[in-house]
């Protein structure tokens, strides 16, 4: 069990560090070159939205770096993870899981102010793998029940990068708990082909994949616990048996299925954001492919193309455009078939459109084998 | 009925051999506790199940008047999660994962083998004829429940994902948001016939085959193929499940909707001559 004020006290003796870590980089600033006055560019506050969607956002900029402001909230709240009513004590960004996908463009400024509501029982911060320094501006953004915090970095490589909580002495819990979430930072004149060609998309879908670690009872029954202080102990014991109970495309056995589908149609490009903060994993549509695929996520290097199966390294995002050629139903799964099954990594795209004979038929229908 | 009696012979003569007592002495025929209803005879459209085939193209099952001369009795409950730790608890039945012994809620987690297992042990128990009723059977009992499945006539048949798509859409818009977790015998209400819980969130296993069928133009069936591996069950839309699969939600196929939960009720055999015949088997056995 760990108490309120022990998960506070951890704080404390991080900030120690961060104080001297902080300071270091400090020589190396001359290198890059500052523009005038950062607080004179154009600013644009953005709220995001849950999860697979995406903000509105321009894929080629329309003007120069701008400073785009987020807020983040913390959420810690129990949430239903399966079908069996499965409850976790999670901790989340703005509620959902993953947290909300911000998207700006190189060279622009993020600009995130993290609210961390006085109801809460945990520390938290931000740690941008897209940020340069701070842990990830971590150390800028501690705060504790009842703070808020805001901090600026400049968007300076472009990419799909995972965002996570890092509080001190206790980083994989908070991120195995739903406190991760990806920021796009796309390249200010758009997506390019391996040959300099432009790449559009005509729809983004934003898949956060999660590995949660559930207690059981004696009896194999998934526990319950009524804060997060009770779970701690127990969930500690299954994430360092490294098996997840559950691995799930946003947040829950079955989220992105049913009614919830995604959906697109025959002839639309569809960009693909895959994001696992922990664990690693490998996408992949059932009866389709990558078209142009960014395995590691990030945009100065050419797309692979043409794949099957594609790899997300534990703490990144990747990034994979796929144009529908027939309709239908598609699952797109974790391609370790055994979680995309058993443990829930199933997502469903369903595509409407006309049917391509050339490249697929029926010649003949299931039917008694013949006898020649 | 074909495969069911000599495999519930089979399950009666495995108990008998292992539980001495019941060996010793005739089936003492007694009306068992379980709450049955009885479904009155009569007749009823019913939609074939198994997969169809016209030209080469997926198409709806045909439409037949089925009819009952006889009625029959059938569990107005699913199968409670105590009813079957009953027979587990006698070493008939396998136990389910986590042992849910609940009087109150229906047995889930159960394949079309547990099923089966459960109704010879019930049957034996009672010295009456218990078994999985048919689909039709089903069908009939679950009467203005019954969700018709068809997904009318082709928009386009050059286009073989149109059905995929609308069967998929059909039956995410039944699932809807709803809680998938078990709720109490009776939760969902009775139907018209008096059947509790019909079409709620725990699908019912059938002792159908699936059956693929080939239609010619007359639509008749030209030919089809029957698998007894895989047996329909039955509920808010109609499912075809492999005999072992336990858990619908994790034994479907890549891309469809599941069943949200396997349970099943029993069909009580009105005495006749193969129970009778069964009685002095086991008389001559003991």
């Amino acid at each position: 069990m760990l108490t309120r004020r022990e998960a506070l006290f951890g704080t404390a003796a991080g900030a120690a560090t961060a104080a001297i870590l902080t300071s270091m980089p400090a020589a190396q600033a001359a290198a890059e070159p500052q523009p005038a006055d950062v607080n004179k560019l154009p600013r644009e506050r953005v709220e995001l939205v849950a999860p697979p969607f995406v903000h509105a956002h321009d894929q080629v900029a329309r003007s120069g770096p701008k400073i785009v402001e987020f807020r983040l909230t913390v959420k810690e709240q129990p949430m239903v993870i399966d079908d069996e009513g499965t409850t976790m004590q999670a901790m989340t960004f703005n509620g959902s899981i993953p947290a909300p996908m911000m998207v700006v463009h190189e060279g622009d400024y993020v600009e995130l102010t993290l609210v961390n509501p006085e109801t809460n029982e945990m520390p938290h911060n931000v740690d941008f793998h897209a940020a340069t320094g701070a842990l990830g501006g971590a150390k800028l953004l501690d705060v504790n029940p009842g703070e808020q915090a805001t901090m600026r970095f400049k968007a300076t490589r472009a990419g799909a990068f995972v965002y996570h909580c890092a509080p001190a002495g206790m980083i994989p819990w908070h991120v195995v708990s739903g406190m991760n979430g990806t920021i796009l930072v796309l390249p200010r004149d758009g997506l390019k082909d391996g040959d300099g060609r432009r790449l559009k998309y005509d729809r983004i879908f934003y898949v956060g994949e999660s590995d949660f670690y559930i207690p059981r009872d004696a009896n194999g029954k998934y526990k319950r616990y009524e804060s997060l202080g009770d779970a701690y102990d127990d969930t500690l014991k299954v994430m360092r048996g490294l098996i997840p109970t559950h691995v799930v495309f946003n947040g829950k056995v079955g989220a992105l299925t049913g009614d919830n589908a995604l959906k697109a149609k025959v002839g639309e490009t569809v960009l693909i954001i895959h994001s696992q903060a922990n664990r690693d994993t490998r996408p992949h549509i059932i009866g389709g492919h990558g078209d142009h695929v960014w395995e590691q996520g990030k945009f100065a290097n050419a797309p692979e193309r043409d794949l099957e199966t594609w790899f997300v390294r534990g703490g990144s995002a990747c990034a994979a455009l796929y144009t529908f050629r027939q309709p239908g139903i598609y699952a797109y799964v974790n391609h370790n078939l055994i979680e995309a099954a058993e443990l829930g990594a199933t997502a469903h795209i369903m595509v409407d459109g006309e049917w391509n004979d050339d490249l697929m038929t029926q010649v003949r229908a299931p039917a008694p084998i013949a006898s020649y | 009925m074909r495969l069911m009696v000599p495999a519930a012979l089979a399950a009666a003569t495995a108990l008998a051999l292992a539980a001495g007592p019941a060996l010793r002495h005739p089936p003492v025929r007694t009306t068992s506790s379980v709450e049955t209803v009885t479904v009155a005879p009569g007749a009823f459209g019913f939609r074939l199940s198994g997969e169809y085939l016209r030209d080469g193209r997926p198409v709806d099952a045909p439409r037949r008047t089925v009819t009952f001369r006889r009625g029959f009795d059938i569990m107005k409950d699913q199968v409670s999660a105590a009813g079957y730790a009953a027979c587990v608890a006698e070493g008939a039945c396998e136990a389910t994962e986590g042992g849910n012994a609940s009087a109150t809620l229906p047995v889930t987690g159960v394949s079309y083998r547990d099923a089966t297992a459960y109704a010879a042990w019930l049957s034996a128990k009672t010295g009456e004829t218990w078994r999985l009723p048919t689909d039709e059977e089903w069908a009939f009992a679950a009467a203005e429940r019954l969700n018709d499945d068809a997904l009318g006539p082709v928009q386009d048949t050059a286009n073989p994902a149109e059905r995929w798509l609308a069967r998929y859409r059909a039956e995410a818009s039944a699932a809807g948001r709803r809680d998938t977790r078990p709720k109490p015998l009776g939760h969902f209400g009775l139907n018209g016939k008096g059947l509790a819980d019909i079409a709620g969130n725990v699908w019912e296993w059938t002792s159908t085959c699936y059956m693929r069928a080939t239609m010619s133009e007359n639509g008749k069936v030209a030919h089809s193929t029957e698998n007894c591996g895989v047996r329909v069950v039955a509920g808010r839309h109609r499912g075809y499940m492999s005999t072992f699969i336990r858990d619908g939600k994790t034994g479907g196929c890549a891309a469809g909707l599941a069943p949200e939960n396997l349970g099943f009720r029993l069909v009580r055999e009105s005495p006749s001559a193969v129970s009778y015949v069964r009685g002095l088997w086991a008389r001559a056995a003991g």
